[in-house]
């Protein structure tokens, strides 16, 4: 039987890591370069593809800038913690598995209300999308649960399930709170003190300060950058150590930047759809270079 | 014998099962009678997680069936008789000699066994599961595999007491279902017989009937909501409804927003006080069997507590920023790539309320319509464009004319939602779904078959309702607006025939009748119409419509179009032609002042005269000039009494004798 008694943040995330772990996942940290939600990260958007099976768990911070509040709200974050899972192939009983973490927790589910209501998921500029839930505890929304299908176009070999755990909520829901900054983190820590400053400060940036020139600038050159490394993995003889992953990176910050702009009011309607396509064409390249050079090391 | 197919899925859609459903058993139904099986029974069930055919009355088998093989002739030579006996698998003594009608030939009584229902449902069921048509399916193994809506789990297969053997994606069938996800068993065997109480056993009402009386056994007094009824029936196997309430503080935020906060956000029903106001009450249902502690209760009150919270955050945000100055905003708000923005469609819209008669307040309602989707709560809360819009104006000192334009001009949402209640509102609602009729007709978004992404129908509905509803004397195609192409035209005009015969029940033929006559005015259509439905069933009436066929018919076999001209008096033949002709000449010098009523029985009146020149008058006589008079006395009558409608279209059940004549 778990211990019952009311979770902190952190301990919410031990208990989830070790849920996970003990079923076969790798537990990664988080990616250190700043993405939108954790289905970007390589971990997920490129380990989806391919033949090889995969299980990983992993927190990620994810940054949307336009749901910055400057900390005045009591549900909306600049930046939330994902706890993301990928089971790959999916298990059978994966949605058992799933209604087992939430007991890990301290969820009797028997004294709860669980509805899986329909929920598909779409992320453009990765040319990836899936079909699935949104995952209603108590008319809370605490997970996001999607099967994927495509990932930078591509159609997947295995379907992996993704599981998206929005911790901040999960555990005001726990601890009975209102407000997430009123989350115990750990004992006598709030998650206001840990990170009310961040809220504050990158709303105060992304809504006010950040320079929309010096951005777009950034834009072009990260863009530039990840086109020069694919052009080059083209012509490339050594494919199979060919850096891949670093031309990911790129992409990833052009889509932060992206986010960015776009929060700042940066974006005409009529460039919105075509900067998101530049974004596109780049991480369906690195997917399907991707694929190649797995398969080639096969 | 009895069929039980039980499909067991995770959470299908509320909204695909009950299409899913009417597939399959229609599917299986046509199966059963396709290989002669029999079943005297087909009923389709549905919970979120299973879709279930259950028929009785199957026969085990097909039955044997006989054909008779023809072979040689008697004549043949006997290695071809052996020939078509080996062939057969039979020795040549069993062939028996008949008379085929021309000669006597060898022939063969082949038996073929029937097969049993067990190996073709086997065979079928697997395809035929896969064939369900839904909105969007998913694969599940991987790439290649097969695609359902959900990845199927469990699958229930039985014909009386055997399992009907087959596989889909690695599930074979078996005979053991799965009850509620933590309520009841993960597997227990059922059988035909036992399988609805089984599942109950396991927290599991196979009937939507008896889900839906389960929420409607609450206490508290919900408004009803039957899509909501619906959704909720679907959305759960053992539905116990709970009672929450909410601080009434809240209630200061407008209706509007609370009841879509909870309708569509949360899926609750909303209460109504005694006094017919919101009620500070909800009602949630749950998938589960109670609450006695009332942490459902809780949980839902607290979820409920902060969306209402961030409505009011967004609600305050707002209105530091007019509506009058995020007009400019909309430029970077898309209406569809090739038409724009919405600050380009506000652009037009404000010149087609002018057009279309719109008063200063009215322009001004279309100047501000699109401005709310600039709004945090409109972001938030997307189903109440329009509505915000119309609230803001109104709390920003707008006049209340235009408050009132803007809060209706989504309207009408449907056939039942009602039409927007003031002038100003009609016209901008019009002006609103014109502009997008005709924006996506030419850049050639042309609604096909199903497939009408920007609701183009119900647009034009929306319009022809208003129009005639409204009693909107405006001719929506004078005004120049249904320009190009002609299609809109088209459509529209489909729209106006949908709408007579299917909502205001007009009879097709006299639909047809009086839109032939002239559609500019959907009022004067309507006013047509309904003198026309008075008069039809007069005694004169069908009669004289069926004369106007068949002048229409001679005339045309005469080549004779356009505008009558002139009768020469003196040409016509004292009797039966002079009484039709006073008859026509006193009609028309009577019908200018009289109502649409009073001129079809005016018409119907000319009976006896019409008759009897069919009756006594040679119309095609040699005399040239005699029969060009006589065209031409039938050509004004058909131009002057076809104004209301070209009678020509009225189908009379007298109109194939009096052709035949």
């Amino acid at each position: 039987m778990p211990d019952l008694k009311i979770p902190t943040f952190q301990e919410n995330v031990f208990r989830l890591k070790k849920y996970w772990s003990d079923r076969g996942c790798i537990v990664q940290e988080p990616y250190d370069v700043e993405v939108g939600a954790g289905t970007s990260c390589p971990e997920t958007f490129l380990r989806a593809l391919g033949p090889a099976p995969y299980r990983t768990a992993y927190v990620q911070p994810s940054r949307r800038p336009a749901d910055g509040r400057y900390g005045d709200n009591p549900n909306r974050l600049y930046k939330h913690m994902q706890l993301q899972v990928i089971l790959k192939p999916t298990p059978a009983d994966v949605i058992e598995q799933y209604m087992g973490s939430l007991e890990a927790i301290g969820i009797d589910l028997r004294k709860h209300d669980l509805k899986l209501e329909e929920d598909n998921w779409e992320n453009p500029s990765l040319g990836a999308w899936g079909v699935g839930w949104q995952v209603m505890l108590d008319g809370l929304e605490i997970t996001q649960f999607t099967y994927f299908q495509q990932c930078g176009g591509i159609d997947l070999d295995l379907v992996p399930a993704e599981i998206t755990y929005g911790l901040e909520r999960l555990t005001a829901f726990l601890q009975g709170v209102d407000s997430v900054y009123d989350i115990e983190w750990t004992p006598g820590v709030k998650y206001r003190d840990v990170r009310y400053k961040d809220e504050l400060q990158y709303s105060v940036y992304n809504f006010e300060l950040a320079h929309v020139p010096t951005l777009w600038k950034l834009f072009e050159i990260h863009e530039a950058e990840a086109r020069r490394l694919l052009d080059l993995y083209k012509d490339s003889e050594e494919k199979s150590r060919f850096p891949l992953l670093p031309t990911y990176d790129h992409v990833l910050k052009c889509s932060n930047l992206f986010n960015t702009l776009d929060a700042r009011g940066a974006i005409s309607v009529t460039e919105r759809v075509g900067v998101i396509g530049r974004i596109r064409r780049l991480a369906v390249a690195v997917a399907e270079s991707w694929i190649e050079q797995s398969g080639a090391a096969q | 014998m009895n069929l039980l197919l039980e499909i067991g899925c995770e959470e299908i859609p509320d909204w695909m099962l009950e299409g899913a459903s009417s597939y399959l058993a229609n599917a299986v139904l046509e199966l059963l009678d396709q290989e002669k099986l029999g079943a005297s029974l087909v009923r389709k069930d549905v919970t979120p997680r299973r879709l279930v055919i259950r028929a009785e009355g199957l026969w085990t088998g097909q039955a044997d069936s006989v054909d008779l093989v023809w072979g040689p002739p008697k004549s043949a030579q006997p290695a071809a008789i052996a020939g078509f006996a080996k062939k057969q698998g039979v020795s040549p003594d069993q062939l028996q000699i008949q008379f085929d009608g021309k000669v006597d030939k060898y022939s063969l009584y082949r038996k073929t066994p029937g097969r049993a229902a067990l190996d073709i449902l086997a065979e079928s069921l697997p395809q035929l599961i896969l064939k369900t048509p839904f909105p969007k399916t998913m694969y599940w193994p991987g790439k290649g595999g097969a695609r359902f809506i959900r990845p199927i789990r469990w699958i229930v297969a039985l014909l009386g007491d055997d399992v009907i053997p087959f596989e889909i994606a690695g599930v074979q069938s078996g005979r053991e279902s799965s009850g509620h996800r933590k309520l009841g068993a993960n597997r227990f065997p059922v059988t035909f017989e036992n399988f609805e109480q089984k599942l109950r056993e396991n927290f599991v009402i196979l009937s939507a009937e008896k889900r839906r009386e389960r929420i409607r056994a609450v206490p508290t007094k919900y408004r009803c909501d039957k899509p909501l009824l619906e959704t909720l029936v679907n959305l759960t196997e053992w539905p116990t409804p709970i009672t929450g309430i909410f601080d009434p503080e809240f209630l200061d935020l407008p209706k509007e927003v609370l009841i879509t906060v909870m309708r569509y956000h949360q899926k609750y029903f909303s209460v109504d006080a005694p006094d017919g106001n919101l009620a500070n009450q909800f009602v949630a249902v749950t998938n589960t069997d109670g609450d006695p502690e009332g942490l459902i209760r809780h949980g839902n009150e607290r979820v409920l507590r902060a969306r209402f919270n961030d409505a009011r955050f967004f609600w305050n945000a707002d209105q530091k920023k007019k509506l009058a100055d995020r007009v400019q905003d909309l430029a970077n708000v898309t209406f569809q790539a090739k038409l724009g923005t919405y600050l380009d469609k506000t652009g037009r819209m404000v010149a087609l309320v002018a057009e279309l008669g719109g008063d200063s307040n009215a322009q001004r309602a279309a100047l501000l319509s699109k401005a709310d989707l600039t709004t945090e709560l409109v972001k938030e809360l997307t189903e109440l464009q329009g509505i915000i819009g119309g609230l803001y104006a109104r709390a920003q000192g707008e006049p209340e004319e235009v408050a009132v334009a803007i809060y209706d001009h989504y309207r009408p949402a449907s056939m039942e939602d009602p039409i927007p209640s003031t002038r100003a509102g009609q016209l901008l609602s019009i002006a609103d779904k014109l502009d997008t009729l005709q924006g996506c007709f030419q850049v050639g978004l042309i609604p096909s078959g199903s497939k009408d992404p920007f609701a183009l129908r119900r647009a034009a509905q929306g319009i022809v309702r208003i129009l005639v509803e409204a009693n909107l004397r405006i001719n929506v195609r004078q005004a120049g607006l249904f320009k190009e192409p002609p299609v809109v035209s088209e459509f529209f005009l489909d729209r106006v025939r949908y709408y007579f015969r299917e909502i205001k029940g007009f009879a097709y033929d006299e639909v047809n009748a009086v839109l032939a006559s002239g559609w500019d005015d959907l009022v004067d259509v309507e006013e047509r119409l309904t003198a026309l439905r008075e008069v039809r069933p007069t005694e004169d009436f069908e009669p004289v419509a069926a004369g106007f066929k068949r002048i229409k018919n001679i005339l045309r076999q005469a080549g004779i179009e356009g505008k009558p001209g002139p009768i020469d008096a003196a040409l016509l033949e004292p009797g039966p032609e002079t009484t039709l002709y006073d008859s026509v000449i006193d009609a028309k010098a009577r019908l200018a002042a009289l109502p649409y009523r009073g001129k079809l029985e005016a018409v119907a009146a000319m009976r006896p005269a019409i008759d009897l020149f069919f009756d006594k008058v040679m119309v095609n006589v040699p005399d040239a000039a005699v029969r060009h008079n006589r065209l031409t006395l039938l050509h004004t009558m058909l131009a002057e009494f076809s104004t209301i409608a070209d009678f020509s279209e009225i189908v009379t059940s007298s109109t194939s004798s009096q052709e035949n004549k």
